[in-house]
């Protein structure tokens, strides 16, 4: 049981008790898939259709496929790679970051967080591999011996580090997930019915029992992990922008990038969790669980890291004025006011203007609202890099080689497919593994204010005819009048 | 919660449950529906002098570590050690590699140039934290994929606490556990046969 302080709102609404946990989010799994979730799935198959299209015909016919020309080597691709490993962060800042800082709200929503993780980074590891040309040579970004003479990997380059970073990360992320899943893998083995469904998930449970020796040092093994993943995430992104900031390209050969990038990171991370748990609370009916309060807290922290993003803009535009470089500064004006300054505004509002409408109480707890900003966000976050990458490169040193990228329709086939490829792996995870963390949900049931009753998840096999406990009793402070929940945030309002 | 007193009168450590050769084991367990009285009833029971052989729970319960008298995971430790073998081991890679087996100039820089080593050897050290520490917690908790798992009440993984203790060949002890587990608070009390556990 925990102490909690009167200013704080339930995590979890209704009064739930730990067998209406196991009930409300084992039932996906349990039950026949609904049609929603069948038409949901047959989109995303028809755009992972088009994914293995493309990607045939990328290796068949090469990367001549794409719209990359002379000048500009680097576009989709590795706009979309960084994209979508920048979507990967919030992830591991909610289950391991959060964790670290005793945010109990984020056992609602990490573990289809981290699901998120993992398929991004899926999904972003296609595209270094596919432009490779030759994706069945991979290996050789490994420091194994060249077969052919005795050269190893140069690990002087951050391409390399990249390899490093992504490769750690996925594991790690894997594995954090995977071991967290233990033990409410159990929990289905052992209500399943069906002997398909009992023998699978007790292969996936790995013979958990929920033994206190175990869950002590399964605590310790999360806190650990939690720990190194910490660093880790904000490796990761610096890394990725390292693959710019190394290089002497105006416009990319900045400090400011590591910091930015990771907040960058977090910022269409977090719009991405937005965007999948709207819809996730919705078709699976877990409004208890992933409360207004959350989607609150997550559009708070959207904000902020959209403010650093903000910030970090301005001052690029700063230091390449004060740095007095003519090259950085031919950069960032033709980066505004040159032919992609479309693709600029785009990203100035979508990323430093849309996220301050967060500000306003009634856009912070708008699921409607915060809908639209995380899906303008995510666009958003998206031609921040194509900015980054294509206009630093399109305009090169010699006028001559100038050039415009335009994408093929292989280019944007690569694309969409790989949204398709995140959907199918997160639907099937959504129908498959239960997308919230039960044990954890049930250790912040149990709840008391101030030395008061508890609240919550009393286990005594009562049962109102709705299955659910009526709601507790609204608490209060001593000497405040018993009324509704104290919200100081409203009160201030 | 856990009350000093109880746990202070407390015997040593609880130990694990004499190997038999015959596979067949009998528990009697206690059912209780809420943390607290279990953490109660945990320390009552020790200080009555009853050997516990397990409790199983369907989320980690705070507490129940020092009233069962486990101690605490070595874990850490073993963490650090990886850590340090996989910043040996990167550290090693990139030296042996691009230092002396096969040295390049690159961008007209020395050989070993430690800067551009620190984010594989980053990684790595991560690398082995993680992994090395999750076989090790897989391994020492006897965690693989099993057929079948053997639960001594499944609802030990739903809502309920299961604080299971060992009975001998004719369960002689069982009506006085009964009592005992009954009196601090226990909703329901089975016995059970197991085998293979």
């Amino acid at each position: 049981m925990q102490y909690v302080s009167p200013v704080r709102e339930p995590l979890v609404t209704s009064g739930k008790t730990y067998h209406d946990v196991t009930q409300d989010i084992c039932y996906q799994v349990e039950a026949a898939p609904n049609i929603r979730w069948m038409g949901a799935l047959g989109v995303a198959l028809i755009l992972l259709g088009i994914f293995f299209y493309s990607v045939y015909r990328t290796l068949w016919y090469g990367i001549g496929e794409w719209g990359l020309n002379k000048t500009i080597g680097w576009a989709w691709d590795i706009t979309n790679f960084v994209w979508w490993v920048g979507i990967g962060h919030a992830g591991t800042l909610i289950s391991a970051v959060l964790l670290l800082f005793r945010q109990k709200w984020r056992s609602s929503i990490n573990r289809a967080a981290e699901a998120m993780t993992i398929f991004a980074v899926i999904c972003a590891a296609m595209f270094p591999v596919l432009h490779m040309g030759r994706p069945w040579l991979a290996f050789y970004v490994f420091p194994l011996q060249n077969t052919l003479g005795s050269l190893w990997a140069n690990f002087n380059s951050p391409l390399l580090w990249d390899v490093f970073a992504i490769s750690t990360y996925f594991t790690v992320s894997l594995v954090f997930w995977y071991t967290g899943l233990v033990p409410d893998f159990a929990t289905i083995r052992d209500r399943a019915k069906g002997k398909i469904a009992r023998f699978s998930y007790s292969i996936l449970s790995m013979g958990w029992t929920g033994s206190a020796k175990h869950w002590s040092r399964y605590e310790t093994v999360s806190l650990i992990l939690a720990g190194v993943s910490t660093p880790l995430v904000l490796s990761v992104h610096t890394i990725v922008s390292m693959d710019f900031a190394t290089s002497v390209v105006p416009g990319w050969h900045t400090t400011i990038f590591p910091p930015y990038f990771v907040s960058g990171a977090i910022f269409s991370g977090f719009a991405m969790v937005l965007t999948l748990m709207l819809i996730t609370r919705v078709v699976f009916k877990l409004e208890d669980y992933i409360t207004l309060e959350h989607i609150a807290l997550m559009n708070k922290i959207m904000m902020v890291t959209g403010s650093i993003v903000g910030v970090a803009y301005i001052t690029e535009f700063f230091i390449a004025w004060y740095s007095q470089v003519e090259y950085e500064q031919y950069c960032f004006i033709n980066r505004a006011t040159g032919p992609y300054w479309w693709a600029y505004a785009c990203m100035m509002s979508c990323n430093v203007l849309s996220p301050q409408f967060v500000w306003i109480r009634r856009v912070r707890y708008s699921i409607v609202m915060t809908f639209i900003l995380s899906i303008i966000v995510n666009i958003g976050m998206w031609f921040e890099r194509f900015v980054i990458i294509v206009s630093s490169l399109h305009r090169d040193y010699l006028p001559s080689s100038w050039a415009m990228f335009s994408p093929t329709r292989i280019d944007v086939g690569i694309y969409v497919g790989t949204i398709g490829l995140f959907f199918t792996l997160f639907l099937l995870f959504a129908k498959f593994f239960p997308v919230i963390n039960m044990a954890e949900v049930k250790t912040i049931l149990k709840y008391t204010v101030n030395d008061g009753p508890t609240y919550g998840g009393s286990n005594d096999g009562s049962r109102s005819p709705a299955g659910h406990h009526a709601a507790p009793a609204p608490y209060s402070t001593p000497g405040v009048p018993a009324s509704a929940p104290v919200n100081y945030d409203k009160q201030n309002d | 919660m856990t009350s000093p007193a109880v746990t202070a009168a407390a015997p040593a450590a609880i130990a694990p449950a004499p190997a038999t050769t015959s596979s067949t084991k009998r528990f009697v367990l206690g059912i209780f529906d809420d943390e607290d009285v279990l953490l109660h009833a945990v320390d009552n029971l020790r200080g009555a002098g009853v050997k516990i052989y397990d409790v199983f729970s369907p989320y980690p319960v705070h507490g129940i570590d020092d009233a069962l008298g486990i101690e605490r995971s070595r874990l850490p430790i073993a963490a650090f050690f990886y850590g340090m073998c996989g910043l040996a081991f990167a550290l090693w890679l990139q030296i042996y590699t691009l230092g002396f087996d096969w040295p390049m100039i690159i961008g007209g820089k020395p050989a070993i140039s430690l800067p551009a080593f620190i984010p594989v050897a980053f990684e790595l050290t991560v690398f082995f934290t993680c992994h090395g520490m999750v076989i090790t917690f897989y391994t020492i908790s006897r965690l693989y994929p099993r057929f079948k798992t053997p639960v001594l009440d499944v609802r030990s993984t739903d809502d309920k606490f299961v604080v299971a203790i060992e009975l001998d060949e004719n369960s002689s002890q069982m009506p006085k556990l009964t009592q005992l587990l009954r009196e601090n608070g226990a909703s329901e009390v089975n016995q059970k046969e197991m085998t293979k556990f």
